[in-house]
C-alpha cells in the first residue's frame, strides 16, 4: 500500500502542493486529473522520488521512504517524452537498469538478453531490439520506455502524461491496450493526465487535482456522477452553469413542449450518436449546450425552444 | 511582368551579396593564408626544413605541445563540470558563474596576463612567498600554463551549455530512476549525448591554446629555448628580420588551423546528421 501524508511542495514563493492525503490500494489503476498547475507531475514525483516534499511523509508498504532517492525506490517511471537513451538500441535501453546494477546483485549477461527480449514481447516490439529509439514510431518508443520500467521488477509504475505526445488513433488504442497490460500484470501504477476521457476509462480510482489540492478521489463513475466540487464538475464532463448555481450535464437536459426556461438555439449539429444543441439563455446570454437524443427532432437554428432539467447539481461555493 | 523584374533584381542582389562576401573572405583569411606559405617556401624547401628543424624552433614546438597538453584535458574536466552544475542543478550565484565563465572571452589577453605578472610576480601579492619558497612562476612554464588555461576555459563550457539546457534532464532522471549512480549515469548518458559538443568544444579550445599570443607573452619572458612558444618564437624571428623563419613556423600554426578547420567540419556534420536523426 502507498499512503501519502500531508505533503507540501513550495517553488521559491510558489505553493506547489498544500497538504496532500492520498491512499493507494495494492495493484489499483489511479489517474491524477487536473489541469497544468494542478500539482499533479509534482506530486508524481514526489512518490517516485525525483523530487522531495518540503513537509509530509510518504509510505511504501508501511515503510517510510520520505527521504529515499528514487533510485532505491524500486519504481518504474515513464517519462512524458519517454527519456529514452537514443546511443542506445531498444534491446540495450530495457536492459539498462539491470546493467547497471552491482556485479552481486546483476543477473548473467544471457540472463539480461532473454529478460530484455521477453520484455520486448510483452509490449509487442519482438524482434525489434537491434533497432535505435529514432528508428521507431511514437506508440513504438513510449512501450520502449514502457518495458525498461518494467525490466527493474518495480514495485510501483508511474506514468507521467503517458499518452501526452502521441496522436489520437495511437493514442486510443494504446490506452486499451495499457489497460489490459495492468489487468495482466496487477502492478499499483499511477498516471498522470489532463485529459478526462484518459482518466475515466483507464482508472481505478481518479484524484482529482486544482492548484495543489485535491477536490476529490473516487471511481470514475462517482466523480462523474457525483462530483464534489464545481471545479470537479466543470472539469471532468461538460457542465452548463446557470446562472442560479445549478450545474447540470449536457445530456441531462431536455426540450419540452412548455413550462421549462427559454433558450434561443444558435446551433445545431451531430456530434456522434447524438444531436448537439447550442443556445443562449433568454434574458441573461449564458450559454448552454444540450444533447438531444438521435431519433428526435432537433430544433431550428434561431428558433426558441424550452428546456429543463433531469437532474442538477449544486455546490456551496 | 513586374513579378519578373522583382525575381531578377533579387537574384542580381544574391549575386552581388555573394561575391561581396567571397572577396571579403578572400582578401582577409585566403589571401594572408597564401602569404604564409609562400613566404616560407619561398626560398625553397630546405630552409624551410632548416627553420622548422632549428633548435629553438624544436623546443618552441615542444613547449606549445606541452602547454596544450596540459590545458586541454584540465579545460575539458571543468568545462563539463561547469556545464553540468549550470544545467542540471539550480543553485545560488549561478548567474555569477555564467558570467565568470565568459570573462576571459571579454577581457583582453594581455590584460589576463598581467593578473597573473600582479598575483605570482616578483613585485606581486604571492611574488616574495614564492620567491621564498624557490617557486618559480612568471617568466616560467607554470605562467604560461596558468596564462593559457585561463585564456582557454570557456571554449568547452560555452559549447557544452547551450547544449545540455536543450537537452534537459530527463535522460538522467530517467538513469537514476533505473539505480544507475552518479558515475553511471555521467558514463552511459550524459557523456554520449554530448560527445560532438564536447569533441568540437575541445577542439576549438586546442587551437586557442596553441595559438595564444596576448597572454602568454605577458607572462613568458622570452627565453629562447625554455619559454618561448611557437606564436611568441615566431614574432623574435620576424623582428630579427628571419621572414623565411618566421613564416615558416607561421606556416605550422596555420597548418594547425586548416586541421582544426576540418576536423570541424566534419564534426558539424557528424553533429547535425546525430542530431537530425532524434525525433
Amino acid at each position: 500500500m502507498i499512503r501519502v501524508e500531508n505533503i507540501t511542495k513550495r517553488f521559491g514563493d510558489y505553493a506547489a502542493l498544500h497538504g496532500i492525503d492520498l491512499e493507494i490500494q495494492p495493484g489499483e489503476f489511479i489517474a491524477l486529473l487536473g489541469p497544468s498547475g494542478s500539482g499533479k507531475t509534482t506530486l508524481l514525483r514526489i512518490i517516485a522520488g525525483l523530487e522531495f516534499q518540503d513537509e509530509g511523509h510518504v509510505y511504501f508498504d508501511g515503510e517510510d521512504v520520505s527521504d529515499i532517492p528514487v533510485g532505491k525506490r524500486n519504481v518504474g517511471f515513464v517519462f512524458q517524452q519517454y527519456a529514452l537513451f537514443k546511443h542506445m538500441t531498444v534491446a540495450d535501453n530495457v536492459a539498462f537498469g539491470l546493467n547497471v546494477r552491482k556485479a552481486r546483485h546483476r543477473p548473467s549477461k544471457a540472463e539480461i538478453k532473454a529478460r530484455a527480449e521477453d520484455l520486448l514481447r510483452i509490449v509487442q516490439l519482438e524482434g525489434l531490439g537491434a533497432r535505435y529509439p529514432g528508428q521507431l514510431s511514437g506508440g513504438q518508443r513510449q512501450r520502449v520506455a514502457l518495458a525498461r520500467a518494467l525490466a527493474i521488477e518495480p514495485s510501483l509504475l508511474l506514468l507521467d502524461e503517458p499518452f501526452g505526445a502521441l496522436d489520437a488513433k495511437v493514442r486510443k488504442d494504446l490506452r486499451r491496450w495499457l489497460r489490459d497490460l495492468h489487468k495482466q500484470m496487477g502492478l499499483t501504477s499511477i498516471f498522470v493526465t489532463h485529459d478526462q476521457e484518459e482518466a475515466l476509462e483507464l482508472a481505478d480510482r481518479v484524484v482529482v487535482m486544482d492548484h495543489g489540492r485535491i477536490d476529490q478521489i473516487g471511481t470514475p463513475e462517482e466523480v462523474y456522477m457525483k462530483p464534489a466540487t464545481a471545479f470537479v464538475s466543470h472539469f471532468v464532463g461538460e457542465t452548463n452553469r446557470f446562472p442560479d448555481g445549478r450545474h447540470v450535464r449536457p445530456h441531462d437536459l431536455d426540450i419540452v413542449s412548455e413550462g421549462g426556461e427559454a433558450i434561443a438555439v444558435d446551433n445545431v449539429f451531430r456530434k456522434g450518436a447524438v444531436w448537439r444543441v447550442e443556445g443562449r439563455l433568454a434574458g441573461n446570454d449564458t450559454i448552454v449546450e444540450l444533447d438531444l437524443s438521435s431519433d428526435r427532432q432537433p430544433p431550428a437554428i434561431g428558433e426558441t425552444v424550452f428546456i429543463a432539467a433531469r437532474r442538477s447539481l449544486t455546490f456551496a461555493s | 511582368m513586374t513579378q519578373r523584374s522583382v525575381g531578377t533584381e533579387s537574384r542580381a542582389t544574391q549575386i552581388v551579396l555573394i561575391l561581396l562576401a567571397l572577396a571579403f573572405l578572400a582578401f582577409f583569411l585566403l589571401l594572408p593564408l597564401i602569404a604564409v606559405f609562400s613566404e616560407a617556401l619561398k626560398q625553397g624547401i630546405a630552409p624551410f626544413l632548416d627553420a622548422v628543424s632549428n633548435p629553438d624552433a624544436l623546443a618552441a614546438i615542444r613547449l606549445t605541445l606541452f602547454i596544450a597538453a596540459i590545458s586541454v584535458p584540465l579545460n575539458l574536466v571543468f568545462g563539463i563540470t561547469a556545464s553540468w552544475a549550470i544545467t542540471k542543478f539550480s543553485f545560488p550565484g549561478k548567474n555569477l558563474l555564467l558570467t565568470l565563465i565568459d570573462l576571459p572571452l571579454s577581457v583582453s589577453p594581455v590584460v589576463s596576463g598581467l593578473i597573473f605578472v600582479l598575483l605570482f610576480g616578483a613585485q606581486g601579492l604571492l611574488g616574495p612567498w614564492l620567491a621564498a619558497h624557490g617557486l618559480k612562476i612568471i617568466f616560467a612554464v607554470p605562467g604560461i600554463v596558468l596564462a593559457t588555461v585561463f585564456i582557454t576555459f570557456p571554449f568547452v563550457a560555452r559549447e557544452l551549455i547551450p547544449l545540455m539546457m536543450e537537452q534537459g534532464k530527463d535522460d538522467e532522471e530517467a538513469a537514476v530512476s533505473l539505480g544507475a549512480n552518479g558515475w553511471q549515469t555521467f558514463w552511459h548518458v550524459t557523456l554520449p549525448n554530448i560527445r560532438w559538443g564536447l569533441l568540437y568544444g575541445v577542439l576549438l579550445c586546442n587551437a586557442r591554446a596553441m595559438g595564444e599570443f596576448g597572454a602568454v607573452s605577458v607572462v613568458s619572458g622570452h627565453i629562447r629555448g625554455e619559454t618561448n612558444t611557437m606564436p611568441l618564437h615566431v614574432e623574435i624571428l620576424y623582428n630579427e628580420y628571419d621572414f623565411v623563419g618566421a613564416f615558416a613556423v607561421a606556416s605550422l600554426l596555420a597548418a594547425l588551423a586548416l586541421v582544426t578547420l576540418v576536423l570541424k567540419t566534419v564534426l558539424e556534420w557528424r553533429f547535425d546528421l546525430h542530431s537530425g536523426a532524434r525525433h
